[in-house]
């Protein structure tokens, strides 16, 4: 070891000295933004509840329990958005729900080989088009198409459930909204659920066809099962998207402060309520209750994205291996 | 046990029967639920073009709105401002969100990376209208509405989906390159910048342009930051920009049938800028993940 040149031994540790800076700047850098990236969440949660907080003070919790909202008397309150969101967010998860699980099962169990990448990327596609486009497509194509003929027919047909009331001649309402959410929802679903389905172990499938069900009766007894918390997480995913969705809820909604039980009536999520007051409220407080739905938002944007993670990471042994 | 000679038949009966056809009438399902969903596609498509079609001109991708509304003009200042916004959020959000990328498959312990993970994905799902608002509170107002408020919010929509398509093609790495590079004495930085993101490059770029094409269609967190414009063409980061999604949705709640022309114009433009990038990369990405799978 003594034989060692010392020029050479220096300029081993010299580089090592600028290769040892080089490793912990880079790392510095790459901590640093992991570090920015949670910063931006905190000063997302701070702004907007300080944003908001001249109407949280004001209104307390009541404003959640209120229906007015009066610009004229400064008596703002939210439950008619809150309930807009819940009804037009659950009448999408019930269309939303089965149809894009059928699609999951059928992209990972049933089609042919060929048509397999093909269909699933067009499911894909339909999650690409941009929300802006979708609400201009509902509130002029769909809309006028519902309010002419399906809506009517419900109304004929089975108006003695009373969400089927008389229809809107502007085909705007709370059903549209719906099925607009349902479109930009499915295809979340069914690609989280496709995933899932196609890592369920293929000798469990197999088995189960040996044993000599039928493939309906094989993805009941072991698919579905053994993905269930794993669906569970991509519905709540899903219906998080729904929940915050503004841009086209706001194109076909209609408006309405409002709460009724007939779903073709006007309505307004707090999403769209958000978005439709983009140029300006009257007063401070109006807008400042503007944000106070901006907070709520926010925290079922949280509630539902915290809830999804834990479920698919405490529960689900597949993702969980990885 | 009885002389009865039992019938032996092929054909399923009784329980088996029923099974079958509960089995059949499944299929059936899950075979029109994706039917539905692509024939669904197909008529939003469909339809947008149609509309599309009257309005669609050389002039009305070269030229300005008319200064006072309705018919003729084009949407030229949209086109350059977008651009102009997209493109700054993307500079904003591709170096931080490879930077994580690098950092979780790099150098954090899993203690770590759970929580910063965490963290992306729930940016991943915020409502992008809490992100406009948001940003509306940090940087317009006591300001203006400016092009670059709106890019900030567009950068945090892109954030999470650029970190997320560069952790997953850096994970594809195969870790004999690192420990080959780690072997022969090469420092670990030098491995990560000059071995490890070069590899990846074609990944990161195609998972950007895939959040292009996602930042490109985003209204909500423009809607706050910079929906108030002039209509004519500007390219001052300073002031608000006129934009292809905020034109869409303002004229979409207008009466007027001319500016309904324009809209479906405007979003056949969008729609076929969407799914062609979108479409494109995720071919490219299929590519460079089989070559790094190897």
């Amino acid at each position: 070891m003594a034989a060692v040149p010392s020029e050479y031994r220096l300029q081993a540790s010299s580089r090592r000295l600028s290769d040892r800076i080089g490793d912990v700047a880079l790392r510095g850098i790459t901590l640093a933004a992991a570090l920015a990236a949670i910063a931006l969440l905190g000063a997302i949660v701070w702004k907007v509840v300080a944003l908001a907080w001249p109407a949280m003070s004001k209104f307390g919790l009541g404003f959640l329990t209120s229906s007015t909202w009066d610009p004229v008397r400064k008596h703002f309150g939210a439950l008619s958005f809150v309930y807009g969101t819940a009804i037009s967010s659950l009448l999408a998860l019930l269309i939303a729900a089965p149809l894009a699980i059928a699609i999951g099962l059928w992209l990972s169990e049933l089609a042919p080989r060929g048509a397999r990448g093909v269909i699933g990327s067009l499911v894909e596609m339909l999650a690409a088009i941009p929300s802006v486009v979708l609400g201009l497509w509902g509130i002029l194509v769909l809309g006028p198409f519902l309010s002419h003929h399906l809506e009517p027919w419900l109304h004929a047909n089975l108006g003695f459930i009373p969400i089927f009331g008389a229809p809107e001649a502007t085909g705007t309402g709370m059903f549209t909204a719906a099925l607009i959410l349902t479109m930009m929802i499915v295809p979340i679903i069914a690609s989280i659920c496709r995933e899932l389905f196609l890592q369920v172990p293929s000798e469990l499938e197999e088995g189960a066809l040996a044993l000599g069900a039928t493939r309906w009766e094989m993805v009941r007894g072991v698919i579905l099962p053994a993905t269930r918390t794993g669906i569970a997480a991509a519905i709540i995913l899903g219906v998080g998207r729904a929940l915050g969705e503004a841009i086209a809820v706001t194109q076909v909604i209609g408006g309405g402060t409002r709460i009724t039980k007939n779903i073709f009536g006007p309505s307004d999520t707090i999403a769209s309520k958000i978005a439709a007051s983009y140029q300006g409220a009257a007063s401070g407080l109006e807008s400042a209750s503007l944000l106070y739905l901006a907070a709520i938002l926010l925290f079922i944007g949280l509630l539902t994205n915290v809830l999804a993670q834990l479920i698919a990471r405490r529960f689900d042994p597949l993702r969980g291996a990885r | 046990m009885s002389a009865a000679t039992p019938e032996f038949s092929l054909r399923p009966s009784g329980r088996l029967r029923r099974r079958r056809i509960v089995n059949r009438i499944m299929e059936s399902i899950g075979t029109g639920a994706a039917l539905l969903a692509v024939a669904v596609l197909g008529i939003v498509i469909a339809s947008v073009a149609i509309r599309a079609a009257p309005a669609l001109s050389l002039d009305f991708l070269t030229k300005p709105p008319n200064l006072f509304g309705g018919a003729g003009g084009g949407i030229s200042s949209a086109l350059i401002g977008s651009a102009v916004i997209v493109g700054m959020a993307t500079g904003m959000a591709l170096p931080v969100g490879v930077l994580i990328a690098v950092y979780l498959t790099e150098f954090a312990r899993p203690a770590v990376a759970g929580p910063v993970q965490l963290v992306l994905d729930i940016l991943n799902g915020l409502p992008t209208i809490v992100t406009g608002i948001f940003v509306y509170g940090l940087l317009v107002i006591g300001h203006t509405q400016s092009a670059y408020a709106g890019a900030f919010a567009l950068a945090i929509v892109m954030l999470p989906l650029v970190a997320r398509a560069a952790q997953e093609v850096l994970l594809l790495v195969p870790s004999a390159l690192r420990e080959a590079g780690l072997a022969l004495g090469v420092s670990r930085w030098r491995t990560v910048l000059g071995i490890i993101l070069p590899t990846t490059f074609g990944g990161i770029l195609t998972g950007a342009v895939l959040a292009v094409a996602r930042a490109a269609g985003e209204t909500a967190p423009l809607l706050f930051t910079t929906s108030i414009f002039s209509p004519g063409v500007s390219t001052d980061v300073t002031h608000a920009l006129p934009n292809i999604p905020v034109l869409i949705f303002t004229y979409s709640e207008q009466p007027d049938q001319a500016l309904h022309e324009q809209a479906w114009g405007a979003a056949l433009v969008l729609m076929v800028f969407v799914l062609v990038a979108s479409l494109g990369a995720k071919a490219l990405l299929a590519r460079s993940r089989r070559k790094l799978g190897r």
